[in-house]
C-alpha cells in the first residue's frame, strides 16, 4: 500500500498575524507548521501504517526552502520518505496550477491512496485537493473524520448536514481530512530516525506542466487586517437586572430578537 | 461570454434552503450592476414542480436537473451536468454556497473549465466591468481582496453574508429542463447516522449559542441547548469542550469546526480563544456571558454580563420565552 500525504506549511494557526504592504508581515511569523487539516490527514494514513506496517507514506509539498523542516516533523512523526518541490513563489500561484504540479508528482511517484488537508489555513480556499483528485481521475472523499482500509476499499466517516456517514470507495482514491483523531507527537526515537529517510528535491519546471496553466486566473491585490469589532458595553446591576437589561437591548437598540 | 450570473440553488426536500435566497439575493444586486440577469439551476430528484419559485427571487430563467441519479448529493455525479451547462450557457460568474455541496462543486467546475475561484467569500464589488471579490483569509486573521483574471468566476458565498432576495411580484420564469449526463456514483453509502431532528443547522441558523468550559459538564449543556430552541437557533460548542468529549464535533465554532456568521451569535462560559474567535466574530450582534472579566471574548461582544454561565443562561431563557409568549 503506497500512500501519498500532501502537505502545505502555513504559519503557525493559533498566532495572531500582521499584514504590511498587502502581506502577511513574514518578520512577526515565530513559527511555520504543517496546516492543521494536513496533520490531520497524516495522522489518518500513519493510522493505516499502524495496522499494516508495510504501508509506505510519502510526504509531498510545495515550497521554498523553509518547509523541509515541516517535513522533517512529518517524517518524525512516522513518514517513510519525502519530496520536496522547491518553489519560492508559490504562494503566487493558483489552486489550479499547484494541483497540476502536484498531479503531475504524484504520476510520477505513483500511489495507491492520497490523502491532504480539506483546506490549506492561509488562503482557505479548498480548490487543490479536489482538483488533484479531478486530474488524477481519482474518484474524492471530502471531509473524512476517520479511514479504514479493507482490501483495497476506503470506508470513510464523514459528518453531513444533520448527522453523520461512512461511504466505501475503491482504491485508487483521493481522500480530504476534516478535523479527525488528534496528530501524534514525533517520539525521541522518531526524530532521530527522520534524519535517515530520504527527501527528495524536484523543482516545477522538471514537471512538465504547461505555462498557460501556470498563469494565475485569480490574483490577490490587497491585504488587510480584519475590521476591528469595537468592544461593547457590560450590562450592570444583579443577575436578573442584567438578564432583563440585555434583552431589552436586543430587542430595542440591536433589533435582533 | 454574458454578464449573465448563474446561480447553484440547493434544496432539501423540494424546498429552497436560505443560502439559495441569499445567492440570488447578492446576483441580483451584482447582475444588475452588471448589465446582465439571474440564471439558476436546480439538480436532484422531485425538484421539478419548485423551480417555478425562484422567478419570485429574481431568476429569469431557470434550469433544472431533475433525476433518479441526483437523488443523493455526490460532487462527481452532480459536476457533469453543471459542467456541461456552464459551457453552453457562458455565464459571467457561477455562484455557490459556501456549503458542504458548493464546496464540493465549485472546485470541480474551476477544475474541469480551467476558471478563477474564490472561495467562502464575503463581498462583491463591480466597477467599470471588473470585479473585486472580498474574503477572508488565514482562517479570518486577515481580509483579502481577489480579482479574476479570466471568467467565467467561480465563487461560493459565505451563508449569512449576503442579503437574502425578497419574493417579489411573482415574477415569471423560463423553465428548461436540462438533459442529465449520468454516471455512476464512485462512492457507496455505507451507513448513516442522523442526529437528533428538528434541530437548526448550524451554518444556516439565525441565532448560535455556544457553551464552552465555563458549563463545567456535558450535563449542563441542555442550558445552551434551550436558550438556543428559545431563540429558534443551534446549538455551538468551543474546540476545548468538543475534545474534552461533551459536545460532537458537529457543534465545533472556530478554526478547524463551522464558521458561522448569525444575527445574534451567544457565547456562554466562553472564553475566546483565537481558535474560537475566527469562527464567529464576524456575527451581527455577539453576546458574551463570562466570569471571568478579562475574558478575550469581551473584546469582540457588543454585549456583555460578567457572571457564571450556569446562573445567567436559565434566567436569559425564561425571559426571552416570555417575550416570545406576548409576542
Amino acid at each position: 500500500m503506497k500512500i501519498l500525504v500532501f502537505i502545505k506549511q502555513v504559519p503557525d494557526t493559533a498566532a495572531p498575524l500582521f499584514v504590511k504592504d498587502n502581506q502577511i508581515d513574514a518578520s512577526k511569523i515565530d513559527k511555520y507548521a504543517a496546516s492543521p487539516y494536513d496533520e490531520y490527514a497524516l495522522e489518518q494514513a500513519l493510522q493505516i501504517k499502524d495496522k499494516d506496517a508495510s504501508t509506505k507514506i510519502t510526504l509531498v509539498t510545495m515550497g521554498p526552502t523553509r518547509v523541509r523542516e515541516t517535513i522533517m516533523q512529518g517524517l518524525a512523526m512516522g513518514a517513510d520518505d519525502a519530496l520536496i518541490i522547491k518553489a519560492d513563489d508559490a504562494s503566487e500561484m493558483d489552486g489550479l496550477a499547484v494541483a497540476h504540479v502536484l498531479a503531475a508528482a504524484a504520476k510520477k511517484i505513483g500511489y495507491d491512496l492520497i490523502f491532504t488537508g480539506i483546506k490549506g489555513v492561509d488562503d482557505d480556499q479548498g480548490w487543490v485537493g479536489i482538483a488533484l483528485g479531478e486530474l488524477l481521475g481519482l474518484p474524492s472523499v471530502s471531509g473524512a473524520r476517520s479511514t479504514q482500509l479493507q482490501g483495497t476499499t476506503a470506508r470513510v466517516t464523514r459528518d453531513v448536514e444533520g448527522g453523520k456517514e461512512t461511504l466505501e470507495v475503491a482504491l485508487p482514491a483521493l481522500i480530504t481530512s476534516s478535523q479527525a483523531t488528534e496528530p501524534r507527537y514525533p517520539t525521541l526515537k522518531g526524530i532521530m530516525s527522520a534524519k535517515k529517510k530520504q527527501v527528495l528535491e524536484w523543482d516545477v519546471p522538471s514537471l512538465g506542466v504547461d505555462s498557460s496553466i501556470m498563469q494565475p486566473r485569480v490574483q490577490m491585490v490587497k491585504l488587510d487586517m480584519p475590521p476591528a469589532r469595537q468592544s461593547g458595553r457590560l450590562l450592570q446591576g444583579e443577575p436578573q437586572a442584567q438578564v432583563k437589561e440585555l434583552v431589552r437591548l436586543l430587542r430595542e437598540q440591536a433589533k435582533v430578537i | 461570454m454574458s454578464n449573465n450570473i448563474l446561480v447553484v440553488a440547493e434544496q432539501a426536500d423540494g424546498k429552497f434552503k436560505s443560502i439559495t435566497h441569499q445567492l440570488l439575493g447578492e446576483a441580483s444586486r451584482v447582475a444588475q450592476q452588471m448589465g446582465g440577469i439571474v440564471e439558476a439551476v436546480v439538480m436532484g430528484q422531485g425538484v421539478k414542480d419548485s423551480a417555478s419559485q425562484l422567478g419570485a427571487f429574481g431568476a429569469r430563467k431557470v434550469y433544472v436537473a431533475d433525476d433518479a441519479a441526483l437523488a443523493r448529493f455526490d460532487g462527481s455525479v452532480y459536476a457533469p451536468t453543471l459542467i456541461e451547462l456552464v459551457k453552453r450557457i457562458q455565464p459571467k460568474m457561477v455562484f455557490l454556497g459556501a456549503t458542504p455541496l458548493g464546496l464540493a462543486l465549485a472546485p470541480r467546475l474551476a477544475t474541469h473549465l480551467q476558471s478563477a475561484l474564490t472561495s467562502d467569500i464575503t463581498g462583491f464589488a463591480v466597477s467599470d466591468g471588473s470585479v473585486r471579490v472580498t474574503r477572508p483569509v488565514y482562517a479570518g486573521r486577515a481580509m483579502a481582496v481577489y480579482e479574476p483574471k479570466t471568467f467565467p468566476l467561480i465563487a461560493t458565498l459565505r451563508q449569512n453574508a449576503f442579503a437574502p432576495a425578497t419574493s417579489g411580484d411573482g415574477a415569471q420564469c423560463d423553465i428548461e429542463t436540462l438533459a442529465v449526463t449520468a454516471t455512476q456514483p464512485k462512492t457507496k453509502v455505507v451507513e448513516t447516522s442522523k442526529s437528533a431532528s428538528g434541530k437548526v443547522e448550524l451554518n444556516e441558523a439565525p441565532v448560535v449559542v455556544s457553551g464552552g468550559r465555563g458549563l463545567q459538564g456535558p450535563e449542563n449543556f441542555h442550558l445552551v441547548e434551550e436558550l438556543a430552541s428559545a431563540l429558534g437557533g443551534a446549538a455551538g460548542a468551543t474546540r476545548a469542550v468538543v475534545d474534552a468529549g461533551w459536545r460532537p464535533y458537529a457543534e465545533q465554532v472556530g478554526q478547524t469546526g463551522k464558521t458561522v456568521s448569525p444575527t445574534l451569535y451567544v457565547a456562554a462560559g466562553v472564553s475566546g480563544a483565537m481558535q474560537h474567535l475566527v469562527g464567529m466574530k464576524t456575527s451581527k450582534v455577539i453576546v458574551a456571558i463570562n466570569k471571568d472579566p478579562d475574558a478575550p471574548i469581551f473584546k469582540v461582544a457588543d454585549y456583555g454580563i460578567v457572571g457564571d454561565a450556569l446562573k445567567i443562561l436559565p434566567l436569559l431563557t425564561d425571559e426571552i420565552r416570555k417575550l416570545k409568549e406576548q409576542g
